[in-house]
């Protein structure tokens, strides 16, 4: 029963990834493509921990807990760069 | 027992894999940038959140012990999530609003985005 809740899981988080593509494709300002990366991220972490549940390994919780820092700093990069024009000053 | 913890495994992993896909969905559907903010920040969170839950209770399940670290990403996430909505709705403000279609701001002149801080004479 847990192997089809994952599954499915799966599903949703691939087509949500496939939506956030989408986004960052066709938006029409700036500010919503940081958004659709940063949704990226999150899904992405989502994904990680959940190919982490399937083959019962804990290494993947680490790689998850990097994603998500990195994704943290990278939006926020991404928004001070709309904002100043330059991140670090 | 077990098959008890299985049942709300597969819960917390189907109603978190709902949360994921509607908050993308709601990305690509609402119609104001600012009303999108809303989607992938509140429902993917709860949505990972979800998904985290899931990997705690398998841990207890498979293993017989308590493995807390997930709780980790939980709260950074939950911790990170609206500061990065904080700084886009703040971008989202300085390149497309004026200070006229803005609600008043208090006590000061501006919104903080739009204030440009005078130069100081004296400091030289």
């Amino acid at each position: 029963m847990i192997i089809y809740a994952i599954y499915f899981a799966f599903t949703c988080f691939g087509a949500a990834l496939l939506m956030n593509l989408w986004m960052i494709a066709t938006a029409e300002g700036i500010g919503d493509r940081v958004l659709a990366l940063d949704t990226m991220v999150i899904n992405s972490i989502a994904i990680l921990i959940l190919y982490g549940l399937t083959q019962g390994t804990e290494i993947f919780f680490e790689a998850a807990m990097i994603i998500a820092m990195l994704g943290f700093v990278s939006t926020v990069a991404y928004a001070r760069f709309m904002l100043r024009g330059n991140i670090i000053e | 027992m077990d098959q008890i913890i299985e049942i709300l495994i597969a819960a917390c992993l189907v109603i978190s894999g709902v949360f994921g896909i509607v908050g993308s969905y709601g990305l690509i559907k609402l119609n104001d940038p600012m009303s999108r903010l809303h989607a992938p920040t509140k429902a993917t969170t709860l949505g990972v959140g979800g998904v985290l839950i899931a990997s705690i209770l398998h841990s207890m399940l498979s293993e017989n012990h308590l493995s807390l670290h997930e709780l980790l990403i939980t709260l950074f996430l939950f911790l990170t999530a609206p500061i990065t909505a904080n700084f886009i709705a703040k971008a989202h403000i300085h390149r497309h609003e004026t200070p006229d279609t803005l609600p008043p701001a208090g006590e000061d002149q501006k919104w903080a985005t739009h204030d440009i801080p005078q130069e100081n004479p004296a400091a030289d």
